[in-house]
């Protein structure tokens, strides 16, 4: 751990303040303790993405990293059922070996919060429920979890789901369980559904568009049958002393032809395939008095993992922002945060923007957020900063869903000892 | 009717039937309230005609205020209630307590919007699902999850039941295909969870509502994603001269990479009946066929058939036939879809099991259900979403031979309990209901149930809204569970089933 993240969170010291259970049943053992004796503990699996949430006041901490390793893997039935904090990257060799993945393309975070790749746990990935450049296509971390083990705030080994895709009987907990950010169970084992890797991948590239254009031809783009993975516009665009973010230091590839901003639209698949819907994507959106570029498989597959990975933003010292809106509000919203210092990337063809947010206050946080409520989206502090370590509401509720998740909480966790105020006070 | 435990009926409210009417009627529209036997029978049952109850009364609230208020004034006193879209389920969702009013969603029957930019319609409960494709067709989108009952089943029940249908391999199901909901609590708090953006913040709320077969809440309008509709689509239809030899096949695609867009799988005994009813052109002398559809463009849907062929040839394929045109295409659905109807023709009566096993385990499923067969002496037909392992065995009897209902109910339970044991679960597309609820012991230990038992509770903390389904009420594993059919008069026999 760096001297950095010792002044965010509670150091441990010695033994007896971290746990390291070696399996379930030390899991379930250890809680039950804690939850007789009272006392609040932070789940921990790599650390990769702790510092996401709200930061914990727990005196224990309950490391999970040894409960690691594939269970099962069944390429042809299409699932890989694996210890909860297997490590992604190991998940992700293995289906490599028989040419599938994990299609809601894992996000590593390690640029973003150390400077270098960190993958982190399966369970990191379940618990922050926060999914690539693919989810208009395939969904999200949530739509490929099939079924989990885990303990709940009372030490009892629960499960749901399965390892088919027609999962569920009874409730899906497998759904709740994503994005909780271990205030409900701490996850054992997770059974992920896996999908077959696309032969190849090719991006088309379209320089120095305006925001209003890029979006507009996004959404055309997605809306076609031509079957988009990716549609990104990543802009030059504010101008904003103190930002890092530098796309053309980000993006150094051979075959980008031009300077500017990019407008990149993904596809995936056989050649044969990519080529014949490039042509139809091209004829049925008029790309005809562009600059283009295309970037080739090798060249694409770089491309989209940078994307995904925010490696615009590594080692900033500013905070970052997730929005997420309904595509068709997002010129509208961007002009809305004029008056703000910032630098952002619009992914999703237009229904996520990521942000640099350069001196920001909580007041000006706030003053977002009501505009992100207010076109129907939410958002979410992904990074703390010196500027603003802290803010009350990480991440957006209103208070009908909030009293439905208290009650939830209290479920699966009555005495709140499982990540406290991990996501919101009271939860 | 067979028995069936439920809930302690609440003998005083029947005593106060006229006034709860005279009260519900303050809230809604006097026509809106049915409180009289001859009224509330056509209610009496869903798809599920093995059960029935008549209510203490039906209502039809016409907009969410309504429904929030019934709610509320339930909840007050105490009332049970019974949440209804189209009463197409399966699984006896939305079977009526004597002492529960059912609250029919039939009048939240309007899309309310349709949004291309940015993909999404937002429809009351009642729309059907296949409206919701017809109203964006012509742009060239659709809706993807199609259960077979798609022209007569609700959207809202759609979300209770979680539906799939034949493309739910490669297009998910209802879960992977909603935005947002509207919904009203059981104390009538009016509440959106999702909304019209991808996922949302704070628990996944909207991911628990959906198969919660209305237990949670009442959904009063749902926004689901929309999709473009693929450029080409052709099918081919493969018979194999062994029951493994298709299971195999069917391995073999997945594992070469492919997501066929539909995979669905039919034994000896199902061709025939199918072939006979709507004369389909199946390959009669095959023990096992195949319908394998693909989309995508011209190029990759043409390249796709090739290899689907070769893994075909590979497994020992007895026929192979491409779909030339649309229509052809749909001429080897035809039979598929007339499954359940043709079994109707074959034997006085059948019960149709839904349960979800590993595809991989198909061939040793089915060995097992031929062995049962024998032991029960009562012939079976299978339907098998091969794509997600969604089996549907149909079990074939006559109602008017002694024990033999007892006999068949044996039968379907020993085959759901075989399904769990090689990995699978007890439902596929049906629910639980109270079809299968005794049964969840199977998969389910006390721990498991008691965490959702109390997750209810943090959405309906007196258990008002829809008791007595889905989860054990005897705490043993009574054997019961299928579709009942007499003399091929099913509910809805109109509606083709896969």
């Amino acid at each position: 751990m760096s001297i950095e993240e010792k002044q965010d969170f509670p150091t441990y010291q010695g033994s007896d303040f971290i746990k390291y259970p070696e399996n379930e049943k030390g899991v379930s053992a250890l809680i039950k303790q804690f939850y007789e004796s009272n006392i609040p503990i932070e789940l921990v699996g790599s650390g990769s993405k702790r510092k996401i949430g709200k930061p914990l006041q727990c005196s224990k901490s309950l490391n999970l990293s040894k409960l690691s390793g594939i269970v099962e893997y069944l390429p042809e039935e299409l699932y890989v059922k694996v210890k909860a904090c297997t490590p992604i990257k190991l998940i992700e060799e293995e289906l490599k070996k028989n040419k599938q993945q994990l299609a809601f393309e894992p996000i590593d975070f390690g640029y973003l919060f150390s400077g270098k790749s960190d993958y982190g746990t399966a369970a990191g990935q379940v618990a922050c429920n926060i999914s690539g450049p693919r989810r208009f296509k395939v969904g999200s971390v949530r739509d490929h979890v099939l079924g989990f083990r885990g303990v709940n705030g009372k030490g009892e080994i629960i499960k749901s789901g399965g390892i088919v895709v027609k999962n569920v009987t009874g409730y899906d907990l497998s759904k709740l369980i994503c994005g909780s950010y271990g205030t409900l169970v701490a996850l054992t084992e997770i059974t992920f559904k896996v999908l077959p890797a696309p032969e190849g991948s090719k991006t088309l590239v379209i320089h120095n568009l305006k925001l209003e254009s890029a979006i507009d031809l996004l959404g055309q783009a997605i809306n076609s049958s031509n079957d988009i993975s990716g549609a990104i516009f990543l802009p030059t665009e504010p101008e904003c002393a103190g930002s890092e973010m530098n796309i053309e230091k980000t993006f150094k590839l051979n075959d980008l032809k031009y300077r500017g901003s990019l407008t990149a639209i993904r596809m995936e698949g056989s050649k044969k395939s990519i080529d014949e819907r490039m042509q139809n994507l091209r004829n049925e959106i008029k790309i005809i008095d562009y600059d283009i570029s295309f970037l080739e498989k090798y060249q694409s597959e770089i491309f989209w993992n940078k994307v995904k990975n925010l490696e615009v933003f590594s080692s900033t010292k500013n905070n970052i922002i997730r929005i997420v809106i309904p595509p068709s509000h997002c010129v509208h919203l961007l002009y809305q945060l004029i008056s703000t210092k910032f630098k952002y990337y619009v992914d999703w063809g237009g229904a996520l923007i990521w942000m640099e947010a350069c001196e920001l206050t909580e007041e000006i946080f706030d003053s977002i957020r009501k505009k992100v409520v207010k076109l129907e989206g939410y958002m979410s502090m992904i990074k703390p900063s010196d500027h603003l370590r802290y803010v009350e509401e990480v991440f957006t509720i209103n208070r009908d869903r909030f009293n439905i998740s208290q009650n939830i909480k209290k479920s699966f966790d009555p005495k709140r000892i499982l990540n406290p105020g991990k996501m919101y006070t009271g939860i | 009717m067979t028995k069936l435990m439920m809930p302690r009926i609440d003998r005083k409210l029947l005593f106060r039937k006229e006034t709860v009417i005279a009260n519900l009627k303050k809230i809604v529209k006097a026509e809106n309230v049915l409180g009289h036997e001859d009224l509330t029978r056509p209610y009496e049952t869903d798809a599920l005609t093995a059960y029935k109850q008549q209510p203490l009364a039906v209502v039809f609230p016409e907009n969410t205020k309504e429904t929030s208020k019934i709610l509320a004034y339930c909840n007050q006193e105490r009332i049970k209630v019974v949440p209804r879209g189209a009463g197409t389920g399966l699984s006896g969702g939305a079977l009526p307590l004597a002492d529960g009013i059912l609250l029919c969603l039939g009048k939240f029957n309007k899309i309310l919007e349709i949004d291309y930019n940015n993909r999404y319609v937002v429809a009351q409960p009642g729309v059907t699902n296949l409206s919701i494709t017809q109203a964006v067709q012509a742009q060239g989108f659709y809706y993807a999850p199609d259960p077979s009952s798609q022209i007569a089943c609700s959207i809202g029940g759609n979300v209770a039941e979680n539906s799939g249908g034949v493309h739910s391999l490669k297009y998910g199901t209802t879960t992977n295909n909603l935005l947002g909901v509207e919904v009203v609590l059981m104390d009538g708090t009016i509440s959106r969870l999702g909304g019209k953006t991808y996922d949302s913040e704070g628990y996944d709320l909207l991911g628990l509502i959906t198969g919660s077969e209305g237990l949670l809440c009442v959904i009063t309008e749902v926004t689901v994603k929309i999709l473009k509709k693929p450029q080409t689509v052709k099918a081919a239809l493969i018979g194999f001269p062994t029951i493994e030899n298709g299971g195999n096949c069917v391995s073999d695609i997945i594992a070469s990479g492919i997501i066929p867009a539909g995979m669905e799988m039919m034994d000896k005994a199902l061709i025939h009946a199918t072939d006979n009813f709507v004369k389909a052109g199946y390959p009669r002398d095959a023990e096992s066929m195949l319908i394998v559809e693909l989309d995508g463009t011209e190029t990759e849907v043409t390249e796709l058939i090739e290899r689907v062929c070769k893994i075909a040839k590979k497994n020992k394929s007895s026929s192979i036939k491409i779909s030339t045109s649309d229509k052809q295409r749909l001429k080897f659905w035809a039979g598929r879809k007339a499954a359940f109807p043709a079994c109707g023709d074959m034997a006085p009566d059948y019960y149709c099991m839904d349960g979800t096993i590993p595809r991989g385990k198909l061939a040793e499923v089915l060995k097992e259900i031929g062995r049962l067969s024998k032991k029960y002496n009562l012939p079976v037909a299978n339907a098998f979403h091969a794509g997600d392992g969604n089996l549907h065995p149909l079990i074939m009897y006559d109602a008017n031979e002694k024990n033999s209902l007892e006999k068949t109910e044996k039968f379907g339970a020993d085959i759901l309990k075989y399904c769990v044991k090689v990995g699978g679960v007890l439902t596929g597309e049906h629910g639980v209901g109270v079809e299968k609820r005794e049964l969840m012991c199977e998969m389910f230990n006390n721990n498991d149930i008691q965490q959702q038992i109390k997750i209810k509770k943090a959405f309906d903390s007196s258990s008002l809204l829809n008791p007595g389904k889905v989860y054990p009420i005897l705490r043993k594993c009574a054997e019961e569970g299928r579709v009942h059919v007499h003399r091929g008069k099913t509910r809805f026999s109109n509606i083709p089933r896969f």
